[in-house]
C-alpha cells in the first residue's frame, strides 16, 4: 500500500509527460487524485505495514498529513481541470487576455502529479535521509509549476524559490550528518525517527543542540519562518493559484513534519526545553513580521502568503509550547483547508477581474456573489473567527500556552492574532463591499463549477471542523501530538 | 587516510581559492568540475584496502555526475548568456580571497573545537569541509551572476559532502542514491530555469531582479 501511494502519482505524472490530448491527460490527473485520496482513506481503517526496515512507515502524523494532502490535490485536480481548460480558451479568443504564454500543459500536469508523490513520500518517510531527499525532491518538482505563466515576475520568483529553498535545505542535510555524528557512540542505530526516540539517552547532547539548529534552519527555510521567509510570499503570490494552494496547504506541512519529526528526538533526549522554546521563538516572530506584512498589503495574493507565514508561526510556537502540540496538529488540519479555500477563490477573483491589486478590487459580493461571499467567509475562518475550524484550534493552543504556565506567551500570541485581525479586516472588507470596480463591473457570471465547487467544498470542510470534530480525527490528532511526548 | 588522499584534501582547499579568485566563468565551473572529481576519488583512495563494489560504484556516479554532466548542464546554459561570460562581484576578487583566507582560519578554529569529534575523523578533513561550505555559501552571496549562485550552491554541496565523508558516514545506500538524484536534478531544474533567465531578460544577473518586494 506504501508503495502505491507514492508510486501511482509518480507513474501517472510520468505518463502525463508524454499524453499529447488533453482530454485523456486531464483524465489521468483527477483519476490518479481519485485513487490517491481512496487509497489514502482506507490507510484510516487499515493501517499500512512499514516497508524498507521501517524506513517508510504510516505513524498517525503521517496519516493526518498525508489526508490533508490528498484531499487538497484532489480539490485542486478539479479545480486545475477548469483552469487549464479556460486558459487554453483564453489564448485562442484573444491575445491580449494572457499577456504571456502558458508553459506546455503536460509538463505542468506531469510536475504536478510527481509533486503529489514526493509530499506522499515526506509524509512517510520515517528515516531522516529519506525525509530530505522527498523535502528537496518537493522543492524541485515545484519549481517548474511557479513557472507556468512564462513571464518576469513569475521566473524571478521560481529562482528566488529554487535558490533559496535548495540552500535551506543543504543545510537540513549538514545536520543529517550531524544527528548521525551524536548517534555515533551506538553504532548499529538506525535513523529513523522511532529508533532514535527510543534510544535518545544514548545521543550526544552537545551534537544534538547542533543538529537541531540546523533542522531549524534548513527546514525552517522551507517552512517560512520569519526571517527566512523572503521567497514565500514571491513564489505564493506569483504561482498559479491552484499551485499557491498546494504550496501553502501542503507543502509547507511537509516541512513542518520534519521539524517536528527532531523536536521529538530532542525532547526524548530531556533537550525539549532547547528545541521548544527556540520554535515557540521564532513563532512568535514569524507571526510579528507576518502582521506587520499584512497590513496595507497591496496585492491579495501576497496577503494569503503571508497569512501563511502567520500560521507556520502559529504552529511553530504551539509545538514549542508541550500541552499544544495535539492543537498544533489540529491547526495544521484547519489551516491547510482554509489557506487552499482562500487560493482557490482567489485564483477565481485573479480570472474575472485579471488583477492582483487590492485597491482595483471593489464590489466583490456584488459582482461574484458566489467567489465574494467565499472571500468573506474565508477571512473569517483564516483569522480565527468562530463557527470556523482555526478559531477551535486557536483557543486549544492559547489553553495550551496557559497549561504550559506561559501565561506572558499567551498573551502576546493572542495579541498578534489580534494584529493580524485587524490587518487582514482592513484590506478583504474593503474588496467585498461597496460598488463593484471598473475590472469587475462586466464579470461574466459564475457558472464554471469545476472551479467554483472545490472551494466551496473545502470552506464547508472548515465549517464543519469549527463545529464538530470527528472522534476518530480528534483521536488521531491526539496520538500524532503524543508522539512528542509532553513535557 | 593515506598519504595520497592528503594531498586530494589540500587540492580541495586549493580549488577554493581559486574559485574565489576567479571572474570569468568558463574557468569557474571547469574548477568546480574538478573539485567534484576530487571529492568523487577521496573515498576510494581512503579505502583502497577494503575496497567494496558499492563504495566504487558510489564514487563512480558521483564523479560522472559532479565532474562530467554538470559542467556540461552549465557550459550549455553559459553558451546561451552570449555577452556576460564574467562576473563583476559585489565584494571584488582580491577582497574575496582575502575573505577566504579568514574563513580558512576560521574553519580550522571551529573544526579544532568540535566537541567529541574523536579518533574517527581524519585530521583535515572536518575544517576542510567547514572552509568549503563558507566558501559556497560566500559565492552565493556575494556574486551577481546566477550561474555562479549556482556554483556556489554546488560547492557549498561538496562541503556537507566532504563532512560526511569525514565521518565516514554509513547513510543507507537508498539515501545516498536518492542525495545524489536530488542534486542532480537541481542542478538540472537550475539550469532550464537559467535558460529561461537568459531568454527572458538578456541576462544573468539576480541583483537586477528586484520586481518582487513589499
Amino acid at each position: 500500500m506504501i508503495w502505491a501511494l507514492i508510486g501511482v502519482p509518480a507513474f501517472a505524472g510520468l505518463a502525463a509527460f508524454f499524453v499529447k490530448p488533453h482530454g485523456p491527460r486531464r483524465g489521468l490527473l483527477v483519476a490518479a487524485a481519485l485513487a490517491h485520496a481512496a487509497m489514502t482513506a482506507s490507510t484510516w481503517s487499515v493501517r499500512p505495514k512499514a516497508v524498507l526496515n521501517g524506513y517508510l512507515e504510516l505513524d498517525p502524523a503521517g496519516l493526518l498529513f498525508l489526508s490533508v494532502t490528498s484531499v487538497l490535490f484532489l480539490a485542486a485536480a478539479a479545480y486545475a481541470v477548469g483552469y487549464l481548460e479556460r486558459a487554453e480558451h483564453a489564448e485562442d479568443e484573444d491575445e491580449d487576455v494572457f499577456m504571456f504564454d502558458n508553459a506546455p500543459e503536460a509538463v505542468f500536469t506531469g510536475c504536478l502529479l510527481m509533486f503529489l508523490a514526493t509530499m506522499t513520500m515526506a509524509a512517510l518517510s520515517q528515516h531522516f535521509g529519506l525525509l530530505w531527499v522527498a523535502v528537496e525532491a518537493t522543492t524541485l518538482a515545484s519549481s517548474p509549476l511557479i513557472h507556468f505563466h512564462r513571464n518576469n515576475r513569475s521566473l524571478e520568483a521560481t529562482w528566488k524559490y529554487l535558490l533559496i529553498c535548495s540552500v535551506g535545505i543543504a543545510v537540513a542535510l549538514l545536520g543529517n550528518f550531524f544527528l548521525a555524528v551524536a548517534a555515533r557512540s551506538s553504532q548499529d542505530l538506525l535513523m529513523t525517527s522511532r529508533e532514535l526516540v527510543l534510544h535518545a539517552s544514548a545521543l550526544d547532547p552537545e551534537w544534538l543542540k547542533a543538529t537541531f539548529l540546523l533542522f531549524l534552519v534548513g527546514y525552517g527555510t522551507k517552512l517560512g519562518l520569519a526571517p527566512l521567509h523572503t521567497w514565500l510570499p514571491d513564489a505564493h503570490s506569483e504561482a498559479p493559484s491552484v499551485v499557491s494552494a498546494l504550496l501553502s496547504g501542503a507543502l509547507l506541512n511537509c516541512a513542518f513534519l520534519a521539524l517536528m519529526r527532531v523536536h521529538a528526538v530532542l525532547c526524548a533526549a530531556g533537550l525539549g526545553g532547547y528545541s521548544g522554546s527556540l520554535l515557540a521563538g521564532f513563532g512568535l516572530f514569524s507571526m510579528a513580521v507576518a502582521a506587520v506584512f499584512i497590513a496595507g498589503q497591496a496585492d491579495y495574493k501576497r496577503m494569503l502568503a503571508y497569512s501563511s507565514v502567520e500560521h507556520m508561526g502559529i504552529l511553530s510556537f504551539a509545538m514549542g509550547l508541550g500541552p499544544a502540540n495535539p492543537a498544533a496538529m489540529l491547526h495544521a488540519v484547519n489551516h491547510s483547508l482554509t489557506k487552499a479555500m482562500l487560493f482557490l477563490t482567489a485564483g477565481n477573483l485573479v480570472s474575472a477581474g485579471r488583477t492582483k491589486s487590492v485597491a482595483e478590487t471593489r464590489g466583490l459580493l456584488r459582482a461574484l456573489p458566489v467567489s465574494g461571499a467565499l472571500w468573506l467567509a474565508g477571512f473569517f475562518a483564516i483569522t480565527g473567527c468562530p463557527p470556523f475550524g482555526p478559531f477551535v484550534s486557536e483557543l486549544w493552543i492559547l489553553k495550551g500556552a496557559f497549561a504550559a504556565g506561559r501565561p506572558a506567551l499567551a498573551a502576546v500570541y493572542a495579541a498578534l492574532l489580534a494584529a493580524v485581525f485587524i490587518g487582514m479586516a482592513a484590506v478583504t472588507l474593503k474588496m467585498c463591499h461597496g460598488e463593484p470596480s471598473e475590472r469587475f463591473k462586466a464579470a461574466p457570471p459564475e457558472k464554471d463549477w469545476w472551479r467554483l465547487a472545490p472551494p466551496v467544498i473545502l470552506a464547508l470542510a472548515a465549517l464543519t471542523l469549527g463545529c464538530w470534530v470527528p472522534p476518530r480525527l480528534l483521536e488521531t490528532v491526539k496520538a500524532a501530538g503524543d508522539l512528542l511526548g509532553v513535557r | 587516510m593515506n598519504l595520497l588522499a592528503d594531498v586530494l584534501v589540500i587540492l580541495v582547499v586549493l580549488t577554493n581559492l581559486r574559485v574565489l579568485g576567479l571572474s570569468r566563468l568558463s574557468p569557474c565551473i571547469r574548477t568546480v568540475a574538478f573539485q567534484g572529481a576530487l571529492l568523487g576519488l577521496l573515498p576510494v583512495l581512503a579505502h583502497l584496502d577494503d575496497m567494496t563494489t558499492r563504495l566504487a560504484l558510489q564514487a563512480a556516479a558521483s564523479t560522472v555526475i559532479k565532474a562530467a554532466i554538470f559542467p556540461w548542464l552549465l557550459g550549455r546554459a553559459l553558451r546561451g548568456t552570449g555577452s556576460q561570460r564574467e562576473e563583476e562581484p559585489f565584494v571584488g576578487l582580491t577582497a574575496s580571497l582575502a575573505a577566504g583566507v579568514l574563513f580558512l582560519a576560521a574553519a580550522q578554529w571551529i573544526g579544532s573545537r568540535l566537541p567529541h569529534v574523536g579518533q574517527g575523523a581524519p585530521g583535515h578533513m572536518v575544517p576542510t569541509a567547514l572552509f568549503t561550505m563558507f566558501v559556497g555559501l560566500f559565492m552565493i552571496v556575494s556574486r551577481r551572476l546566477a550561474l555562479t549562485q549556482v556554483l556556489g550552491y554546488l560547492i557549498m554541496e561538496n562541503g556537507i559532502t566532504t563532512f560526511g565523508l569525514a565521518f565516514a558516514e554509513k547513510q543507507p545506500l537508498l539515501v545516498e542514491l536518492g542525495i545524489l538524484l536530488d542534486v542532480f536534478m537541481a542542478v538540472f531544474v537550475m539550469g532550464i530555469t537559467l535558460f529561461h533567465l537568459n531568454r527572458e531578460f538578456d541576462h544573468l544577473d539576480a541583483a537586477r531582479m528586484t520586481e518582487l518586494r513589499d
